[in-house]
């Protein structure tokens, strides 16, 4: 996160009275642009939906109703909870939260260990995981579709081997889904549980050795507790993003994998479109990405404050 | 009558509750090397950078050859700082970096080259008229920006301590050097130090200030000869501080009884009342004399050899210690550990302070 | 200290990095070494052949990917210079203007982007565009790319100058600078590795965004990721594997570029 801010002491900074004018054309591109756009989904969400696409200006709750709801042809039976999209926003919960649990559970050791290097492989070990990240994450999704798919790379070797005797159907499964989502999103759970451990004093290892602790006792007594902040941050960084990811569930998931990204690409496609509807999905996803967002940056608030 | 360079009236300075200076007036002359000394946090730095412009006043005027500047930003202030840390632009060389001011205020550069060469001589650094800054070692960092604050030829130059990077030999031999310039241009110098025996070599008149207050203006000797009060009494070389009962002050004179009983005159700083107040007594003032002997009595403590001098502690009755300081001499009486020894010293030698 | 090592070490670990960076760089591998397959399936190895790369460049989808490069490249260069223009002015506020009204709003503003989804940017921008009746197609991608290259400028503009203590500044105006000057004199130099690595980062945000631009693009037009995107829904051909392995290799390029560039201003200093 960009979380520089100045330190200046002096009364007098140099150019002083000049900040909102030099903020001016981030205010204007923002908040015209995102802010406003953003106001205007929400504005939309409660609109009727164009044939073609598009809104009616006629204020609807229709959008958020057929989300929740299911009613009748004609309005008029009592509403029966539509379960279809509520299980839809339900399994791309599941799938984001076991991708987070595999990012933790292979990028938990990941972090530790680039940490606990010592002198330029430090940096060395860091950039080595960082450079993925920094390839497109179309192509990286492409090239993970490309080696699990049945007749890939990875089934070839394996059926070479000897190992298996058909290949493995890995491709549009749940897990491919995960396995892309954990693919994508790995390095925002190493870099945070990274910057913690670097704030590990060691010294705490060795009061919990001298005292008799194992290993193992150390690393859930005494290290996890004062790594925690950097796992749940490195948790939030994954989970967030893999709520509302698109090309993961569409290129590995196909179309028995819905997730909440594709339902809302599929409301802006073409004809079949449903633009408030799309419109209110993404609020309903906005909405709680910043609950959990505003939760995290409490948190945060409480822990710097102790 | 010497013009007045800098008047600064009833100035205080403010950083939301905190006062950084308190109500300090001062008279800085024109021509004359002025030095603010104090221990550091005490404001002078603060003081300085609300001369240069840096700081905002919050009550008070600064006046500037008559002018009033307060309300002047920097960089329209006819007045160049030479900054503790040089600040040396890092991507200019030395000759761009020292022409830098001349080209702001819109000198062309024939004139500003030769204004260069002109400073560059002075500070005696030609040769390296074009190097970059990293290039340099700290002494000549410290020329460079010398220079390139006397460019300009402003009407008052700044210095925010500017030896305090410098080795011991470096310093020494600095100092003569900046005070030579002050004397060749005659441009009023203000300097900052934390460092009383820099204070006491190079300046006109020192301002010692403590907590944001100034304590005391004056001369080294004044400063030395003449404390006004504990601080600067103590802050300036050594003294002992003998509590004692002033019965009467008149006429610049202050009778008190010494702890151990005797009636002593002394001058008073302007100031002083009766009542309990302490004296000034430098160490080399005092001399040791035969016990019973002399006005005050006690038991020596300890003796520490500094080559040039013998410290001896002596412990008076109540418990204060006062240093003599006896030149190391052949045929020098060094009393012994236990042993009582009297203390002697002259009525201009000690001093009642303002409390 | 072997004691110390001992601490630190856990049995497993150092496995599980090598897993995590073998699970990581799989894949990549795997398709820039199957982009010089020289077979026509691409699931039967042929021999080494670049003929897939003659193939990007002079083959039958030539042009539109062609086009589509072209189109990626320019966006990304305008975007990225508004953006870097803009993040450079608003660090110098956050960090160098004291305090003003606004400020941690503006802070809390210049995060945004990279706070919401992208799905939902996506979203809201092309419900903005249409309600203000803006034509979808370049100038849209052009505005959504320089929204969110914004925050990706500021971390290295913002961090470089975080290094550039105040007094230089100071100095300049002891010396009758205008803040305009010392602005321009004194800072921006100070700052160029910075603005250049702020720079690259934006660049390469912009040329890699699939989402954002796929939905505010509208129909007559193509970036590289879209074509891509487009091609692979096809079916993965092995001139995607071509394609694919150059734009991840630019990729790599410029963000190493922009880490040592950023470091090679410490090191001056």
């Amino acid at each position: 996160m960009a979380g520089l801010v100045s330190k200046s002491t002096s009364n007098t900074s140099t150019y002083a009275g000049l900040g909102p004018l030099l903020m001016l054309p981030s205010w204007v591109l923002i908040g015209f642009f995102l802010v406003l756009p953003v106001g205007m989904m929400l504005i939309y969400s409660f609109l009727t939906k164009e044939f073609r696409g598009g809104v009616i200006w006629e204020f609807s709750l229709a959008a958020y109703d057929q989300f929740f709801f299911d009613r009748g042809l004609f309005g008029d039976d009592p509403p029966v909870i539509e379960w279809t999209y509520i299980k839809i926003f339900w399994r791309s919960t599941w799938q984001a939260a076991v991708a987070t649990f595999f990012c933790l559970l292979i990028g938990f050791p990941t972090a530790w260990f680039i940490a606990t290097r010592t002198g330029p492989n430090k940096s060395i070990w860091l950039f080595l995981i960082t450079i993925p990240y920094w390839v497109n994450l179309l192509i990286r999704t492409i090239s993970m579709k490309f080696l699990i798919r049945d007749t890939g790379p990875l089934n070839e070797w394996l059926l070479s081997l000897g190992v298996i005797s058909e290949p493995i159907h890995i491709i549009n499964t749940n897990f491919a889904v995960q396995l892309g989502l954990f693919y994508s999103y790995l390095p925002f759970m190493v870099l945070p549980i990274y910057a913690s451990v670097e704030r590990y004093n060691f010294s705490f290892s060795e009061a919990a050795a001298d005292l008799y602790a194992s290993r193992w006792t150390t690393l859930t007594k005494v290290i996890l507790p004062f790594v925690k902040p950097g796992i749940i941050a490195g948790c939030i960084l994954v989970f967030v993003p893999s709520l509302g990811a698109f090309l993961a569930p569409d290129l590995l998931g196909g179309a028995k994998n819905f997730m909440i990204g594709s339902l809302i690409e599929e409301q802006f496609k073409g004809n079949a479109g449903n633009w408030p509807f799309g419109a209110a999905i993404s609020m309903i996803l906005l909405s709680i990405v910043l609950v959990v967002l505003t939760y995290y940056a409490r948190q945060q608030g409480k822990e710097e404050a102790r | 009558m010497t013009e007045i360079a800098i008047n600064i009236q009833n100035m205080t300075k403010r950083y939301g509750s905190f006062v950084a200076l308190k109500n300090v007036s001062l008279s800085i002359k024109d021509n004359e090397f002025f030095t603010l000394l104090g221990p550091s946090g005490c404001g002078k730095t603060t003081l300085l950078r609300t001369i240069a412009g840096f700081e905002n006043i919050s009550e008070g005027a600064i006046k500037l050859y008559g002018e009033d500047i307060a309300e002047l930003p920097p960089n329209k202030r006819p007045v160049n700082t030479v900054f503790q840390q040089y600040a040396l632009f890092p991507h200019m060389d030395v000759t761009t970096n020292v022409m830098f001011g001349l080209l702001q205020l819109g000198q062309d550069r024939a004139t500003a080259s030769a204004r260069v060469t002109e400073v560059l001589d002075l500070v005696q650094l030609t040769q390296f008229a074009n190097r970059l800054p990293s290039q340099l070692s700290g002494g000549q960092q410290q020329r460079v920006a010398l220079a390139r604050a006397l460019a300009p030829k402003p009407k008052v130059l700044l210095l925010d301590e500017p030896l305090s990077a410098l080795d011991l030999k470096l310093r020494q031999a600095v100092r003569q050097e900046l005070q030579q310039i002050q004397q060749e241009t005659g441009i009023t110098f203000v300097f900052v130090t934390h460092d009383q025996e820099e204070a006491l070599t190079m300046s006109d008149r020192i301002a010692v200030i403590a907590d944001g207050v100034v304590q005391q203006v004056g001369s080294a000797r004044d400063i030395y000869e003449a404390p006004l009060n504990k601080f600067v009494a103590d802050f300036i070389g050594e003294t002992n501080l003998i509590d004692v009962v002033v019965t009467d002050v008149s006429q610049g004179n202050a009778t008190c009884i010494l702890p151990g009983g005797e009636k002593f005159t002394c001058p008073a700083a302007a100031g002083a009342v009766a009542g309990s107040g302490h004296l000034s007594v430098r160490p080399e003032r005092v001399t040791l004399t035969k016990p019973g002997k002399g006005l005050l009595q006690g038991i020596t403590t300890r003796q520490v050899y500094l080559g040039t001098d013998m410290h001896v502690d002596v412990r008076l009755d109540d418990g204060e210690i006062i240093t003599v300081r006896v030149q190391n001499s052949e045929g020098m009486i060094i009393p012994e550990t236990g042993a009582i020894a009297g203390l002697e010293f002259e009525t201009g030698a000690a001093r009642l302070l303002v409390d | 200290m072997a004691n110390k090592l001992d601490l630190r070490r856990f049995p497993g670990f150092l496995a599980v990095t090598y897993l995590c960076l073998f699970l990581l760089y799989a894949p990549l591998i795997v398709v820039m070494v199957y982009s010089f397959n020289d077979s026509n399936s691409i699931t039967n190895w042929g021999g080494l052949s670049l003929r897939w790369y003659g193939e990007v460049f002079w083959g039958a989808e030539a042009a539109k990917f062609k086009a589509a490069a072209i189109n990626s490249i320019t966006i990304a260069t305008m975007a990225a210079i508004s953006a870097t223009t803009i993040a450079t002015l608003a660090a110098t506020a956050m960090l160098k203007a004291g305090k003003f009204r606004g400020k941690s709003f503006g802070f809390a503003l210049i995060n945004l982007p990279l706070m919401v989804p992208e799905i939902v940017t996506a979203v809201a921008t092309l419900i903005f565009f249409s309600a203000i009746g803006f034509t979808t197609g370049y100038f849209t991608i052009l505005i959504a790319h320089i929204v969110f290259c914004v925050p990706f400028a500021y971390l290295p503009i913002a961090a470089r100058m975080q290094g550039i203590e105040d007094v230089y500044e100071q100095a300049a105006l002891d010396l009758y600078a205008t803040r305009f000057q010392a602005f321009k004199l004194i800072l921006l130099p100070l700052m160029t590795p910075g603005i250049i690595s702020g720079f690259l980062l934006a660049f390469i945000i912009s040329l890699d965004d699939f989402i954002i631009t796929n939905f505010v693009k509208g129909a007559g037009i193509e970036t590289l990721p879209t074509a891509i995107f487009g091609s692979v829904k096809q079916g993965i051909k092995p001139n995607i594997m071509a394609i694919s392995t150059l734009l991840l290799l630019v990729s790599v390029v410029f963000v190493t570029l922009s880490y040592l560039v950023g470091r090679m201003g410490q090191n001056k200093k």
